[in-house]
Parts: structure tokens; sequence; C-alpha cells
């Protein structure tokens, strides 16, 4: 066990027990998985990307490349969960990833022997020829080997939730800066958020041994953190990182809500996707301790400084039996001071410097670089170039420090780019990258304790002035404050062997080497020719040392080098919690038919359309195939009579002084000289003369129309309305209102529609007293009643509208009244089949291309009035010749069939795209006729009846011929419709 | 991104259907001819700064919006509704 005795923020009375690759272990409450394996001696956790390299923990945070972890079992396991950030909590189960069988014993680390073959950019080089292995052999084997973590395959069950917070101050980062500004500002009257990643806030006063005011800055943290929870105007989110910067003062955070639970209660979501609306906001996201390049620098046991120093600090493990130090600045030397306070032997403080410090209780090797390290599956010792020679250092462990770079991310995610600053040899934030956006602490690259503390006080003094509210006199508590004292240094030179600069996506320095050779010089191109940073961490401890390398290279200075572009997310977002509740019925809401259980108490084939739950088909007892009840049903209607419930038709109600005026401006053909009590079939247009919808509207009134638009284009029709009346004529006194749920609408088709309409209502009607086209309220059973004679099947045909309430009701009379009259409910397939026979058009017909002309409806177009779309429907190559035109099409014989979207050639021509003379619609058979017919867009159709095509649908591999028939296959008089 | 709505204040943009410029809101005279429809339905100019636009409250009051916002940083300069707007034009 490295666990200290005594010290750190964990709780030894509260035993954790875990397990990690089938093992149980133990750890304590505070733990992270990471502190808790270091604990147990576990330094080997993972195998890398590419190489299968053996890898331990690097960090102590999310930047964390290497210890990524499967956690979970079943459908609920998670890939790349880092160590580093996941707490302990009673049954965690983690496992190791990208290794095969064990981790200790990988069989794909032969890819590391191979590496030759697998420097930057193999990928284009390797597996080329011949050219058909690629998708039987390369690919597959590739994709086997390469990868993270694997997912479960099964759907994600667990719950995810999104939230908007709104408040006057988000501060980023609960760091001594965070919490400093956060202070301030509450203290002036703000409505704060103060936003952390990690479970414990207070940042980096939690890893170090810094005093604020005489106490120690984690005791300084948490008073001040409780100063803050008691405040009414002050939300604290801890496990929760801010991800984006967006337009508008809009956040994006991760709250990671029960990741940290044992047994979560069922109805606690996993994660919550926040969306944080602030007025203003500081960023005090720190800094992230750099990494110095050198061969061999990966071998677990290889840590960064800072990591060293929570793990002792924090969670009073010592990282190592001797632990060992390389360094370019005085954070080397803090490391080593604290694990020597802590009883836990330095072997060396080896420091890049020649003015180094002399060591306190500890051994300096100056002007030295370590040039090599050995131990296969962990550090045994590291070889170090000193100016007196070569020496080799015994060690388990070796903290990192090359400096820190200011975590610069967010103020990039709306373009800034950050510049560089020569003394801290960093990249910093540019100003007002952000609208509304301060920089504090060390993400400003103000790396002392001090500073953090003044500039996140000064920061929220500005938010308050500038929101009118004064600041307190609050003195600023007292902190050490130590300049920043570092010599850059990225990589060790004059090596040989790979030093590793991306360990996530093992990307060496040589790759960069090799990007510059081949000429990816820009870091765009270097990025993605190396995959430099584009695994799952970003390349949060790997960019700053490629890009120093680059420019090395190239003879740029690092600013002129520039950094590859930071985007959201800050750190990986399950797609679960981007899209909470936007699965199934999330996605696509549910919609049911006032008839619904009636439906459903027939047994009725329900399909989706448009959100609306419609049978497709009532079969009785022995239909063992849907052609059997889509016939019966089509013959039935043709027979006798059936229902059917159209209530999803869009209904418009249109009243006021002007609706007949703006019916005629969105309609082609005109709706004023419409009398009262009739309906009219109406052609509405796009303004770039396409057609939008057909349809019929009722006129009511003298000042009220209803109009019904196709169940799928309801909403694009109610929009185009609110456009014409808010947009193009707010002077016209009309009112539009979406009524499409407040009615129940059934359809009644057949020659014995009117026998039916009349055992309901109260007063019969007559062909002579309601004839085709009429409208008029009718009563049925107390209830008034909408009644219309339109027709959707070419047989004698009423609409019957009542309020959605009566909807049930009314259903259950009509199907016992059909039933007598030997008729019955039909469903969206006959409906689709008697549609077709009569040459009646939907949307598969009205797919947002054609012109009235196509559809043969031109006449349609008043030429006394305009409309919406008259101007440029009228264009030369809109009423082209050899455009595509609706037809109708028949296949002699019940063998064959058409289908949907097969193309059409003329007879003995190459069946290819240039020869393509049009496509399929709608098709069917029809019982009616006893063959196949369909709806067709056929160039220059109307001239070409009579002519055999053929059809074929290279998706289905049919091939038929058929020929060209006129659009309506039955009653072209409309006999039936009048009768 | 936030917009706002004169009907409803401040709003998050998924509330919100964009629909282009703000030129629609002058629809040509019956008689204006082909080209000048074509320059009303197809022509748009793209400004590096204000540009004058339609923003449809779809999921709130479904208010149509004239809206300026600069296309280079997306800030708004502000939002009438769209009916003021015409009438204001005239």
């Amino acid at each position: 066990m490295s666990r200290l005795t005594t010290g750190g923020q964990i709780d030894r009375s509260q035993k954790i027990a875990f397990q990690f690759d089938g093992r149980t272990f133990q750890g304590f409450k505070g733990d992270t998985l990471a502190s808790a394996l270091l604990a147990n001696d576990v330094r080997l956790v993972g195998r890398s990307f590419k190489y299968h390299r053996p890898r331990g923990i690097l960090t102590a945070g999310s930047e964390e490349p290497n210890a990524l972890m499967q956690m979970g079992l079943g459908d609920q396991t998670t890939p790349n969960v880092r160590a580093t950030t996941q707490e302990l909590h009673d049954g965690l189960i983690a496992a190791s990833q990208n290794r095969f069988p064990s981790l200790a014993f990988d069989l794909l680390s032969v890819n590391d022997l191979m590496a030759p073959f697998f420097s930057a950019g193999f990928y284009y080089k390797t597996f080329m020829w011949p050219k058909s292995f690629w998708e039987k052999l390369y690919e597959p084997i590739i994709r086997r080997a390469a990868g993270l973590g694997a997912l479960s395959g099964k759907a994600d069950t667990a719950l995810y939730d999104k939230a908007f917070a709104f408040c006057d101050l988000l501060v980023i980062g609960a760091g001594p800066a965070g919490l400093m500004a956060a202070l301030t500002a509450a203290k002036g009257g703000l409505d704060v958020i103060l936003a952390d990643e990690d479970f414990t806030l207070g940042g980096r006063l939690n890893s170090e041994t810094f005093e604020i005011d005489g106490q120690p800055g984690r005791d300084w943290a948490a008073a001040t953190v409780a100063e803050l929870a008691a405040m009414d105007n002050v939300r604290l989110m801890a496990r929760t990182t801010v991800t984006g910067a967006y337009d508008g003062g809009t956040y994006g955070a991760l709250e990671r809500v029960s990741h940290h639970l044992s047994t979560p209660p069922k109805d606690r979501p996993l994660e919550t996707f926040w969306r944080i609306v602030a007025k203003r906001a500081i960023l005090a996201g720190g800094a992230i301790e750099r990494p110095i390049a050198f061969p061999n620098n990966d071998r677990p046991g290889v840590m960064m400084a800072a990591a060293v120093r929570s793990y002792a600090n924090r969670f009073a493990v010592a990282p190592g039996k001797a632990v060992s130090v390389f360094t370019n600045n005085d954070d080397g030397h803090r490391t080593a001071r604290d694990l020597v306070a802590l009883g836990i032997t330095v072997a060396a403080v080896i420091d890049t410097r020649r003015e180094a410090p002399y060591g306190e209780g500890y051994p300096v090797l100056k002007g030295a670089e370590v040039t090599d390290t050995k131990g296969r599956l962990g550090l045994r010792e590291v070889i170090v170039r000193t100016e007196s020679g070569q020496k080799t250092i015994k060690t388990d462990c070796l903290a990192v420090s090359g400096g820190w770079n200011p975590s610069v991310h967010l103020t990039c995610h709306m373009n800034g780019r950050p510049v560089w600053r020569e003394d801290i040899a960093a990249f910093v934030p540019v100003e007002n990258a952000i609208p509304g956006l301060l920089t504090v602490g060390a993400a400003l690259g103000d790396f002392s304790t001090h500073a953090a503390l003044a500039t996140g006080q000064k920061a929220a003094a500005t938010v308050l002035a500038e929101m009118g509210k004064t600041t307190s006199a609050e003195k600023l508590p007292k902190a050490e404050d130590a300049p920043i004292a570092l010599a850059p240094f990225w990589h060790v030179k004059g090596t040989k062997g790979r030093a590793w600069l991306d360990m996530q996506n093992d990307v060496t320095t040589k790759d960069i080497v090799l990007a510059h050779q081949e000429n990816f010089r820009s870091v765009e191109h270097m990025k993605r020719y190396t995959t430099l940073g584009m695994a799952t961490d970003q390349g949060k401890t790997a960019n700053m040392g490629a890009l120093a390398i680059m420019a090395d290279l190239t003879g740029r200075s690092i600013p002129q080098t520039g950094t590859t572009t930071f985007r959201p997310p800050y750190t990986p977002v399950a797609m679960g919690a981007l899209g909470a509740h936007g699965a199934g019925k999330g996605f696509a809401p549910e919609r049911l038919l006032p008839s619904d259980t009636v439906g459903r108490e027939l047994n009725a084939h329900f399909i989706e359309l448009g959100l609306w739950y419609r049978p497709s088909l009532y079969p009785l007892a022995g239909e063992t195939h849907w052609r059997h009840t889509c016939d019966r049903e089509v013959r039935m209607v043709r027979g006798t009579v059936g229902i059917t419930d159209v209530t999803p038709l869009g209904k418009i109600d249109i009243q006021g002084p002007d609706a007949a005026t703006l019916l005629d401006r969105v309609y082609t053909n005109s709706f004023s000289t419409l009398p009262i009590g009739k309906v009219r079939y109406g052609l509405m247009l796009r303004e770039d003369g396409a057609v939008l919808d057909d349809g019929t509207t009722a006129r009511f009134g003298e000042n009220h129309y209803v109009l019904t638009a196709t169940g799928g284009a309801a909403g694009l029709v109610m929009t185009h309305l609110e456009f014409c009346t808010q947009v193009l004529w707010p002077e016209l006194d009309v009112s539009v209102f979406s009524v499409t749920d407040q009615w129940a609408q059934y359809s009644i088709a057949g020659p014995k529609a009117r026998d039916l309409v009349n055992a309901l209502v109260d007063d019969p009607v007559t062909n002579e007293s309601f004839p085709y086209m009429s409208c008029g309220e009718a009563m049925i059973g107390g209830v008034k009643a909408r009644l219309f004679r339109i027709s959707f099947s070419g047989e004698l045909g009423y609409e019957i509208a009542v309020p959605a309430r009566y909807g049930d009701a009314l259903a259950r009379a009509l199907g016992e009244q059909a039933k007598a009259l030997g008729g019955g409910w039909y469903g969206l397939e006959a409906l689709n089949v008697l549609r077709i026979e009569k040459g009646l058009l939907t949307h598969a017909e009205i797919d947002g291309r054609v012109t009235p002309d196509d559809l043969g409806l031109g006449k349609m177009v008043s030429g006394k009035k305009d409309c919406v779309g008259k101007t440029l429907s009228g264009r030369g190559a809109m009423l082209a010749e050899d455009r595509e035109q609706l037809v109708a099409l028949k296949i002699p014989g019940e063998v064959n069939a058409f289908s949907g979207g097969g193309h059409l050639f003329k007879v003995g021509e190459k069946m290819i795209t240039a020869n393509d003379q049009g496509h399929i619609t709608s098709h069917c058979f029809s019982p009616t006729l006893g063959h196949p017919i369909a709806l067709a867009l056929l160039k220059n159709g109307r001239a070409r009846t009579g002519e055999k095509l053929v059809m074929k649908d290279y998706a289905r591999n049919l091939e038929i011929t058929c020929e060209v028939c006129a659009p309506v296959h039955l009653d072209p008089k409309g006999e039936n419709l009048r009768a | 991104m936030r917009i706002n709505c004169p009907n409803c204040g401040d709003r998050d943009v998924r509330e919100f259907h964009y629909r282009g410029s703000a030129k629609l809101l002058n629809r040509p005279a019956p008689d204006a001819g082909e080209a000048a429809f074509v320059d009303y339905v197809y022509l748009r100019e793209n400004p590096a700064g204000l540009n004058r636009e339609l923003w449809f409250h779809e999921m709130g009051c479904r208010s149509w919006i004239v809206a300026q916002r600069n296309m280079s940083t997306h800030e708004f300069a502000g939002t009438e509704l769209a009916r003021n707007a015409k009438r204001g034009a005239k």
C-alpha cells in the first residue's frame, strides 16, 4: 500500500470496495478511481491506442490521456471514463481498455515492434494495394485493432436530463480566482452561478500546501465555499464542466449527477446538460501543466509534477517509493519540498536550468536532462545526461513539469485566437474573445495564488460596476506571491528512441518531424496528418509540445506557428446528455386520432404519418395478407360505404373582413367568388412558382372560411399563412388559426354514403338540398357538426366534423350505421388506392418541384388576379414542354407490379440517367380495374398517352413494361361524385 | 444564441425558425414582372456586418420578427414585429 497514514482530503472512516479488471480493491470516500488505484500500487492502467504500450496515470484531472476506463457492465457500460475524475463509490466496476487478453500481456503490443510501419499517415500509405483488399481485409482488421473503449451495442437506458439556468454572473472554475470572484460578486448582490468540474470545490488549493490568510489554502477554500453556499443569490454547481461558450452569453455545461453514487434513485438522471444564460461570465479555469518530451516518457510511473502533488497532498498517496523530478521551473522544486515534508524519498530533482535553486533536503542535478527510462510495465530507472556525464537514477516515479498552459479553451470557442506571452512561454486568452467574459488567475497566465485572488476580485468588481452595483470594500486575503521562474524547455534533443507527445493517440516527436518532412507544416495539417490532439483528451497535455517542435523545425516562432482551433466541448459530452429527452417519443411525439380507441378495439394496423398514428388496415378474421384487407376495403367503398378518420387534415380557420382577399392572394384560383355554403378545391404556390399544397376550402359565412391542408403539410401551410398575414400584408383585417386538433373529422364515401349521413343527422340531406361541393352545419345527437360534401375517393362523399371531444362517440355511431348498411371502416392503404384510381394528388406528386402545369392544373392559375407564386410559375422554363408532367400508368394482368421511385425509359433505350423519362410517384394494385396502376411524372407526359415504357428500379432490381394513360382511371366525368 | 422576441422577451434560439433576409417584406407589385420577382426570391446580400432578417417565433408566440443581426459576430442590434416593421416602412 502506498497510502500515507495521515493527511489528505479523504475520509478514512468510510472504506469503499471497488473492482478493477476483476480484482477487488479498497479505497476511501474522497478518492478518485485513480488515487485509489495508486494507493493500491496499481500503476499499469491501460494500453495505448496504436502501439498498445503499457500506460499509467499521468495527471490528476480531466486532461488525463492514459487512464481511460470502461465503467460498469451490460447496456450501462460507458467507455473512456477518466479514472482521474471518476469519484470512487461502493461497487464501482472498472476495466482497463485496449488490451487482449490481459493488461499485463497484450497480444497487440506487437504493434510496438512494428512501429516503423505505423508512423504518422500510415493509413494513407500502407493499405493501398490491391484496392479490393481494403474493404474485405484491411478495414476489418484496423477496425478491430483501433479505438479505445467499446460500446455495449445496446440502447442506452440511462436517464439524461437537460436544463436551463439564468444568472447575472457565471464563474467557471472554483479555484482561488473563481472563489474570490464569486464571493465578491455575490456580496455585491449579483445572482451568481459557480461551476467546477471537481466534486470538491477549491481547485489547486486542495492539492497544494499554500496558505491563505495564515490558514491552509484548502481550509480557506472550504470556508469560502460554505459562505457562498449560505447565500441565496449563489448556486454552486460541483461536478459540472462548462463545455462550451456560445452566442449571446449562452454556455453549455455538463453536470455529472449520479456517476458518483452506488445506487442512484431511479428518477435521478445520470447526467444533466445545462444551458446557462449569463449576463456576464468570469473564466477561472486555471492552467494545465505541460510535459517535457524525452525518450520512453510514457512508462507507468512517469507523471505530471502537479499530479504527484495532488496525489500526495490531497489523496494521501505516495506516488512512488523513490520519486524523482524533471523540471524546467520552480514548481518542480515545490513538488520535491512537498514530498520531503510528507516523508517521501526524493531521489533527485533533474532541472534543465543551470541556475536552478538548491535543494532543501533533496539532491538537485542542474543543467541536466532525462534521456531515457527503463522498466517494462512500470518505471524502474531514469537515465540522466548531466554536464559531468551520464547518470542512472533508481526511481519508480518521475514527476515532470514543463511549465503551465493557461486553459484558454473556452475563450476560443467564438473564433478567438490566443496570444503568446514570452515571459511565461505560453498562450493566454485574447481580451473580449467572448463578449461579456473576463478571464482571471492562472487561465490569464497569472500563476501565483495572490494574483488569482487579486484578478478574481478585480474582475468581479468590474462586472459589478458594469451592472450598476457597488463593490463592498473587502480586504484581499493574503497569499504567497512567488513570481514564475521558468526557462522554456519542450523536448530533450540529441537522443534516440521515441519521445511521446500525445499519449492518447500515440504521437511522437518523430511523427512531427515526418509531418514537417512531408510538408504538412501548417498546424492544422500537422494535426490531421499525425492525429495529434484528436483523441478524447483533445491534446490538452500534447499540443503545445508539438507546436514548439514544429516551430523549431520550420524556423518560425511559436506564435507564428499558431495553435489549432479549440472547439467545444472542453471535455467529452455523451450524446445521451446532449440529446436528453430527444430519443423515442421525445423525438417524435405521438398524436392519436379521436377514433384511436375504436381502431384498437377493431385490431386495426396502425402506421405513423406525420406523427399521427393512423389505421392502415382494419383486417377481418381470415385475412392473411394486407392486400386481402386493402382490396376488400376498396371494394366496400366502391360498393356500399366506408368510413375513415381524416382528423389529421390540417384545418385552418380564417375569419375577418379580409378573409376572402387573403385567400385570393394565397390561392391560384379565386375564393372571393365562392358562395357561402360552398367548397372549392384550391392550389397554393410558393413564391418561386412551385406548388406548395392543395386542398379544399369551405365558406361558412361572409367573413369565415375553413381551409384544409394536406396532413403532412399542415404546419407548412399554417406558417405560410402567418407569413402572408404578418410579413406581406399586415394591413389585412384577418385572423388565421389552426383548429386541426379541435375538430374530429370523418370521411364517409360510397354509393350509400348519403344513407349513412341521414341515419345520423337531425335534418336529412338530399342531392338537391346539399349538392356536390356544399358545406354547412348539421345537428347530430344535439351536437353542432360541420358537414361537407367532398370526396377523396371519387365516390359520393361527405365529411363530418364535430368538436374533438365527441370524436369517439361519433366514430362509434358511424361504425354501427356503416355496418348496418354493409360497409365499415377503411384504412390508409385503401384510401391511397381509392385516390390513385381517381388520379387525386398527395405530396408524393406535390414534391416541391412541380408547377401547376406539371400537374395538369395550369388553368387553375387565374388570369384575373395576382397570387403568391403567380409571376414565377409563368416563367418559360416552368411551362416547357419537356418538363415532367403528371400521367397515369397501367400494366396489364395481375402478375407484375410497379415500384415506388422506379424510373421510366423508352423501350429499347439504355437505362441510364441521360435517358431518364420520369419516375413513379404512387402506385397500387387496383382491385376495381384488376391490374396495377400508378401515377408518374413523365417528360411531356400528357402527349404520350398510349405509349409503352419500361420501368426500371435498380434498387429492387425490377423491370416491367407499362403503358401511359390519362391520370384519371375511374369515372372521368365525375358522375359518382354528383350522384 | 438568444433572440429578443418583442412579445415574449429574451428566448433561446431553438424556439425560432430562420427565414433569411427581411427583403421578403417588400414583395414586388403584381405587375412588376419576372425580373423583379427573381430578384425578390433569389438574390441576397451577404454583408459582413448588420443584416436585416426574418425570424419566426415558431415554438413561441408565432410572430414573424425582423431582426438586425451582425453576420460576423451574431450580435443582435434590435428586433421588432414584422407587421410593425412593414407598417412603419410605408
